[in-house]
């Protein structure tokens, strides 16, 4: 896999990937926390065209989406091969500030780089929760990130409301 | 009328005129900078509308348009992004100063000018519009293109050029010998070199001292301590502009977005009474003899323009036609052209208003009117695709 960094002053930074099948997609990510998706030309690889342009929120959307489910399917084969990643099960209490409010507040992936994977919630699960599901008190979350990552958010939920 | 109605009425008149000046000019595609000169240069002074009893304030309020345009252009520079720019681009922002301020020494020697004006003239051809250019981008919807970060990188290059380029100007315009000039630039390196290092360091206390809940408290504080450091530069003899963009340089990347978001509207309004007041400035039956020099050094600028674009874009592996529309997106010219200009001719070089106004006039135009026709004209020269 070939993914390019580069950077765009005053804008923000552009990745190109080129996939195995040999076309490129291109993302500008800006500093507002917006993004553009585009692909190219065929006959100007240079030039982009069909642009996307994604709200700040719209690309949190589409990193859950992409994000998580991927990081089930590899979880049990990650954890087992990757030293600093684990997992664990944290439960939001009643009177977290969280209980009752939906999963993308708690902010996690942006501030402690942890995955949500997974809630579990009475006998359901729900895999792959998007940042709109709303948080219930007795919630146990599967969660899936760095020793000090996992800490930090266990911290982060256990705050009062 | 007695004098504050005076003063209202024409100042109403005067932004409802820029308002609608200004929509003409998105709806043609085009930055309004060329709208707001023209129509500046129609009053006034030998214009068709004399605005007797706003002038002096328009006159004050455009130091401030300056301070506040410097000021964001600082806020806009973080030091990752220089350095990066400068060690992937270095070359292709040397190629552009080599390629670009010389055409308008010459041309200023050439037309009579004092050295001091010939210098202040190799700025006003070198420095791309930075403005009209990001909004270009946006709007072509070039962003993601591969030419675009040389593009960028060469905007940011010229911002650290212009940071030392100004104080220069300034020791110069002020009658200094090229040891003054020398020791000017040696300030002026070291200052920004300075203000950047701190700004790593201790930007944070400066943000904290800024930041508050309140918008309004921030701009306050904010337009407060920069008009503050502005006029101590002034006082100095350095330039007013020097010192606001070395507080936009000192703030940290952290409170810089929200200090834009916050200070855009009230630039927005000094900027355009800043252009406009350069136009009142400036006797528009001068521009017509300079007209030819102007367009002559327009086409000059503009092929060297093209070939800066074409080499930093080489320079990042980008075919023909991305080469184009990087060299053509970078001949627009515009605000930071005028504030050297507006330099240049408060220290006393009114000759340099015609030839700077009718140029800017010409390029702000130009420029964006090229590289919108370089797309369709690329697309027709271009290879048919292989099939498969």
């Amino acid at each position: 896999m070939d993914l390019q960094e580069t950077l765009l002053p005053g804008v923000g930074v552009r990745y190109e990937l080129t996939t195995g099948s040999g076309q490129v997609l291109g993302i500008v990510v800006q500093r507002d926390g917006g993004a553009e998706i585009a692909v190219y030309d065929a006959r100007d690889p240079d030039r982009a065209r069909g642009m996307f342009r994604l709200e700040p929120e719209e690309v949190d959307a589409v990193a859950e989406v992409l994000g998580a489910p991927r990081l089930t399917q590899r979880f049990a084969d990650l954890s087992r091969e990757v030293p600093g990643l684990r997992s664990a099960r944290m439960t939001v209490r009643s009177g977290s500030r969280f209980a009752g409010r939906p999963l993308g507040d708690t902010r996690a992936r942006t501030l402690t780089g942890c995955s949500i994977v997974a809630i579990v919630r009475d006998a359901d699960v729900v895999t792959s929760p998007t940042p709109e599901e709303l948080l219930r008190a007795g919630d146990v979350l599967v969660v899936i990130g760095s020793g000090s990552g996992l800490e930090e958010l266990d911290r982060r939920l256990s705050e009062q409301a | 009328m007695d004098h504050v109605a005076a003063l209202l009425v024409e100042l109403g008149l005067l932004f409802l005129g820029l308002a609608v000046l200004g929509l003409l000019a998105r709806r043609l595609g085009l930055s309004p900078i060329p709208f707001v000169l023209l129509a500046a240069l129609a009053l006034g002074d030998g214009g068709l509308v004399p605005l007797a009893t706003a002038e002096p304030f328009i006159t004050a309020a455009a130091e401030i348009g300056v301070v506040l345009l410097l000021l964001t252009l600082g806020l806009e520079f973080s030091a990752t992004e220089l350095f990066a720019s400068l060690r992937r681009h270095g070359p292709s922002g040397f190629v552009d100063l080599v390629l670009n301020a010389p055409p308008g020494f010459v041309a200023g020697l050439l037309l009579g000018l004092p050295w001091q004006g010939a210098l202040a003239l190799a700025g006003v051809t070198y420095i791309s519009s930075s403005g009209i250019i990001a909004r270009l981008i946006g709007d072509l919807g070039r962003l993601a293109n591969r030419e675009t970060p040389s593009v960028l990188s060469v905007l940011v290059l010229e911002d650290l050029a212009m940071a030392l380029f100004l104080p220069l100007l300034v020791v110069t315009l002020t009658g200094g010998g090229p040891v003054a000039a020398v020791a000017g630039i040696a300030l002026s390196v070291g200052a920004v070199l300075l203000v950047l290092v701190a700004a790593q360091r201790h930007g944070h206390h400066l943000g904290r001292l800024l930041t508050h809940r309140d918008d309004e408290q921030v701009l306050l504080r904010l337009v407060g301590l920069t008009l503050l450091v502005a006029g101590l530069a002034q006082a100095v003899g350095a330039s007013a502009a020097v010192g606001a963009f070395l507080v936009g340089l000192a703030l940290p990347a952290t409170f810089a977005d929200r200090a834009r978001a916050i200070l855009r509207p009230l630039r927005d309004l000094f900027a355009a009474t800043f252009f406009v007041a350069f136009g009142l400035s400036t006797d528009p039956s001068e521009i017509l003899p300079t007209l030819p020099a102007a367009l002559l050094l327009a086409a000059v600028t503009t092929a060297t323009k093209v070939g800066t674009g074409w080499y930093a874009a080489r320079r990042d592996g980008v075919a023909l036609f991305g080469r184009l529309r990087a060299g053509t997106v970078l001949v627009a010219r515009g605000e930071f052209s005028i504030v050297i200009a507006g330099l240049a001719v408060a220290a006393g070089i009114p000759e340099l208003g015609p030839v700077a106004t009718g140029y800017v006039l010409l390029l702000a135009v130009i420029g964006p009117l090229i590289t919108r026709f370089i797309e369709p004209v690329a697309a027709r020269c271009r290879p048919a695709p292989t099939p498969g």
